[in-house]
């Protein structure tokens, strides 16, 4: 079909980059990308890294600016090594979620591939970014450079001040609980970074004024309170004070820790607001990923169609992208999981057949879209206002499962076979997609961890509560660790109990007394 | 609105902080990983980096995950084949249910050990941690001293490189307040005043004769202007160099090596390796550092660093003869008063009868009390190690170098059998000065 339509030159031959020949494509993509898809993005700033700097950029959790610290030293190495053996390629691309839009392309891509990433990146990830409902309640794309500026400073100052080593020790504990340092459902405010050293400076002065009422050690008769409650966590009114029971740790730790410094409880806070800006993407992972290949097939394609790419090109794209989704079947040696690429393009693709071209089983699952003929706007009403659980639970269709030959398994721990318990059949497709959207939801991956209850005016020990959904214990290893961790940021003994969600019972109890005392 | 942006300029290694604090967290357990590498290696090898696998404790960073096992999980799969509802799996790898997926090691940290390559100069430096070539500074010449160009004060004579800009003017200023010097400001308000005046059509008589005092004083002050230069050269002062004394460093490592026939290839290989060792840790850590390469025969030869390490020789033992070539060497080249001389000599212990004595007096009389530091390496057929346990017993050059031994106490005489036995005595060798109870005064 090349010279069919061939009244356009094509944008460019060969595969070597320059940067004229980036420019010209980038407005080619532009015009597709806002005038037919209709995509709103933020302004982007496309940044050409050599593979060095990648290697960096990947060792910083991506982030163009990020504080120091041992683990993404052993992160790099870990890249590094990966990388140097061939075991691993480097990612074209890295993009960020900010205003401007950042996204780091490799000097070593093709011009091909130049076009293929900025299609992916600069506009999939960037309309994504911009509209999608999670980051733009929970992530403030114009202030993160910003307060990251902040962190980095804030942090190499505790460094010089207080020694590498202390900062250190609160950075390891703190990392241990980024996962539990987010909230889920409140919304966190925003603060540019001058509002930040404001805040800052006004909670030192603050502590300074009223040092000795955030921990009374000795209970007065003054406050009637502090001298009943023998029990702390009997005591309704002094649950009620401290907020329990809260789920995230970090947050809690920084407002109510008996022994930590002023300095300390800030870079609690950093890690807890970089935690918290992670957290959206966390959520949105098929989602995104979905975005951003639909939108660069869809305009690779397009480009292609108007005799923009020459076939040579269009091959090399091709080629790339069936790699980024490809997915292999649960008995290939090569499976490890559902892959969020080919799931979220499958899905999205799914969705513009039902609204262009729907069966009578698409009518009958998908009332309100099937056949509205505009995909354009129901994938963008999806990408706004969904996230991976809630979409699979809501767009997953019939035809997909059976096309993707989804089987769903149940694995109790005490049977000595793996249940099938439903595949892609008229029975099964309900279970099969409440199951997978269960798969992809954040809040049944990560153990539920709140705090419960402090003894304040007792030993100050510290009361978690894991709630053990279908008898999932949380590993070992780790739970130790990260115990260990709290204990250092609380200061003093923190228990922790495994009580099952259903039942009631309590299933487990660790403390650091007891491993000390062991 | 868009913006490309060229990177690629822009500094790499952002990472080389994070990479280092990863490194210093680690040390302990990267140091015992390398130590233990040496036995492993050649030792030619050892000066490119290497990949490493440290244990992972220590180096974890733990969160709470859910155990991998246990409880009841449902999970999808694609790409289903045969399989009905109800249809029965075995567990373990009957399914797709085998390889763990999202709850399992997250990026492999799981395994118990991790995996990196060190960089030459981490690997070295590690390597060579802690060691030091002993009494660098000359005890006994101590004031005999090289001398190095340092600050001290400033002066008023000097050559105008060195004018201190600071000073000079704080004097100009101090001369042109005493002196009064006139202002800038000062003139140019008499100028324009005497020009207002000046430009009157009909001046008064009045104003005639303030006119000319205006004028007068005007002269004055540019006549006491010139008199008062804006800076006069009394008032330059120059920043000061005084040559202070600086101890000497300059050291020299003479390696001697028998290569006789008595000496098998394995003995050889042995000494070689250790004087690699040797080597390296010069270069590494020392840039002043000048190596001789003597090995010797029934005849000794000055050679240099190839020669000394990978061509063959055979003949008769003389181990006089390396000696006397040291001192040759020594006297023409490397004068006392200026290095620090240390030797390190290799052999199987055969000498040739009558010889040995020849050796110690020699040690003893001439070049123990030229050199700071003096090491004997024996190296051992594997077979003599069981009979030459104790230090006592030994070959005929081992028991008279004992008594040289004992009457210098920097002079160190070590065994090796086997290759293992290199790295240690290497470091007991050349371990730190603090490190050792006896330093030599």
């Amino acid at each position: 079909m090349t010279e069919t339509q061939g009244k356009r030159e094509p944008l460019f031959e060969g595969s070597e980059w320059t940067f004229d020949k980036l420019r010209r494509t980038y407005a080619a993509i532009e015009d597709i990308a806002l005038n037919d898809l209709g995509l709103e993005v933020y302004t982007n700033q496309i940044e050409i890294i050599s593979s060095e700097q990648m290697l960096d950029a990947y060792s910083s959790i991506g982030m163009p600016l990020m504080y120091q610290h041992w683990s993404f030293g052993k992160q790099f190495l870990r890249e590094e090594n990966m990388y140097r053996k061939g075991f691993t390629g480097l990612a074209y691309e890295i993009v960020i979620n900010s205003n401007p839009c950042i996204s780091y392309n490799m000097e070593e891509n093709t011009m091909a591939i130049q076009a293929l990433v900025m299609a992916h990146a600069a506009f999939g990830h960037n309309h994504f970014f911009r509209n999608n409902h999670l980051f733009r309640q929970w992530t403030d794309a114009d202030g993160i450079l910003e307060y990251l500026q902040f962190a980095k400073g804030y942090i190499a100052k505790c460094e010089e001040r207080c020694g590498p080593a202390a900062v250190e020790e609160v950075l390891d504990a703190a990392h241990a609980l980024m996962d539990h340092g987010v909230f889920r459902h409140r919304r966190p405010t925003r603060l540019s970074k001058q509002e930040q050293v404001d805040r800052e400076k006004e909670r030192v002065r603050y502590e300074e004024r009223n040092f000795q009422d955030i921990w009374r050690t000795v209970p007065t008769n003054g406050n009637g309170d502090d001298v009943k409650d023998k029990t702390a966590d009997a005591d309704p009114e002094k649950v009620c004070t401290l907020n329990l029971p809260e789920e995230n740790l970090l947050y809690f730790i920084e407002k109510n820790s008996p022994i930590l410094e002023t300095w300390q409880r800030e870079i609690l806070r950093i890690v807890r607001n970089i935690a918290q800006y992670f957290y959206p993407q966390k959520q949105t992972k098929v989602m995104n990923e979905g975005c951003a290949t639909f939108v660069h097939y869809y305009i690779m394609n397009r480009l292609y169609d108007d005799g923009l790419l020459t076939e040579g090109a269009m091959l090399e794209i091709l080629h790339s992208h069936s790699n980024v989704v490809f997915q292999p079947d649960f008995d290939d040696k090569r499976f490890s999981g559902v892959n969020p690429y080919a799931l979220g393009l499958a899905m999205m693709q799914d969705i513009k057949r039902i609204c262009t071209e729907p069966t009578e089983e698409d009518r009958t699952w998908f009332p309100e879209i099937a056949g509205n003929n505009d995909w354009r706007g129901t994938l963008k009403d999806a990408w706004a206002n969904y996230r991976d659980e809630s979409f699979i639970q809501q767009f997953l269709s019939p035809h997909l499962i059976r096309k993707l030959k989804l089987f769903l398994c149940v694995d109790e721990a005490e049977e000595r076979h793996v249940m099938v318990d439903s595949i892609h059949d008229e029975q099964g497709y309900k279970a099969v997609r409440s199951a997978l959207a269960r798969n992809y939801d954040l809040a049944l991956i990560e153990p539920d961890v709140q705090v419960v209850a402090v003894d304040m005016s007792g030993d100050r020990c510290l009361r978690l509560r894991h709630t053990v959904h279908d008898g999932v214990h949380i590993s070992e290893k780790g739970r130790n660790g990260v115990i260990a961790h709290l204990r250092r940021l609380w200061g003093y003994d923190v228990d922790l109990i495994g009580v099952d969600r259903d039942t009631g019972e309590k299933l487990y109890e660790v403390s650091t007394a007891k491993s000390a005392a062991a | 609105m868009f913006h490309f942006i060229d990177r690629r300029q822009n500094p790499k290694h952002k990472s080389i902080g994070n990479r280092q604090r990863f490194m210093r967290r680690a040390r302990v357990r990267i140091k015992e990983v390398v130590e233990k590498s040496i036995k492993d290696r050649k030792l030619t090898d050892i000066a490119n980096g290497e990949e490493i696998a440290i244990p992972t404790k220590g180096i974890d960073e733990p969160h709470f995950r859910h155990a991998s096992d246990g409880g009841r999980r449902e999970r999808v799969f694609p790409g289903n084949k045969t399989f009905r509802p109800g249809d029965t799996i075995e567990k373990p790898e009957g399914g797709g249910k085998g390889k763990g997926g999202k709850e399992g090691s997250d990026n492999g940290e799981g395994e118990d050990e991790f995996r990196f390559a060190l960089t030459r100069e981490e690997f070295l430096d590690l390597f060579f941690e802690d060691l030091e070539l002993p009494d660098l500074v000359k005890t006994t010449l101590r004031e005999v001293v090289t001398y190095k160009m340092r600050r001290t004060g400033h002066t008023a004579t000097g050559t105008p490189t060195n004018i201190n800009v600071l000073r000079t003017m704080c004097k100009s200023l101090g001369r042109r307040l005493a002196l009064g010097r006139p202002k800038n400001d000062e003139i140019l308000a008499l100028e324009n005043e005497i020009a207002a005046l000046d430009g009157k059509a009909e001046p008064s008589a009045d104003e005639l004769s303030r006119l000319e005092a205006l004028r007068e004083t005007l002269k004055g002050l540019l006549r006491r202007r010139r008199w008062v230069p804006y800076i006069d050269p009394v008032d330059i002062r120059y920043n000061n160099f005084a040559p202070k004394p600086e101890p000497n460093t300059k050291a020299v490592m003479i390696c001697l090596m028998d290569v006789s026939g008595s000496m098998g290839e394995r003995e050889k290989d042995l000494a070689k390796r250790f004087f690699i060792l040797l080597h390296l840790f010069l270069n590494r850590r020392y840039k002043q550092t000048d190596v001789v390469f003597i090995r010797h025969t029934h005849v000794a030869q000055e050679v240099d660093e190839d020669t000394f390490f990978y061509s063959q020789e055979t003949g008769g033992t003389v181990v006089s003869t390396a000696l006397v070539e040291m001192l040759k060497v020594v006297r023409d080249r490397y004068p006392t008063s200026e290095w620090n001389i240390y030797g390190a000599q290799a052999s199987d212990g055969e000498n040739h009868a009558g010889d040995t004595d020849k050796c110690t007096a020699m040690l003893a009389q001439e070049i123990m009390p030229l050199c700071q530091y003096y090491a004997y390496i024996e190296i051992l057929d594997e077979r003599e190690t069981e009979i030459f346990r104790s230090m006592q017993n030994g070959a005929a050059l081992w028991q008279a170098y004992r008594t040289v031994a004992d009457a210098w106490s920097n002079f160190a005489m070590k065994r090796i059998a086997k290759p293992g036995d290199i790295y240690p005595v290497f470091r007991e060798l050349f371990a730190k000065q603090s490190d050792k109870v006896a330093v030599r005064l």
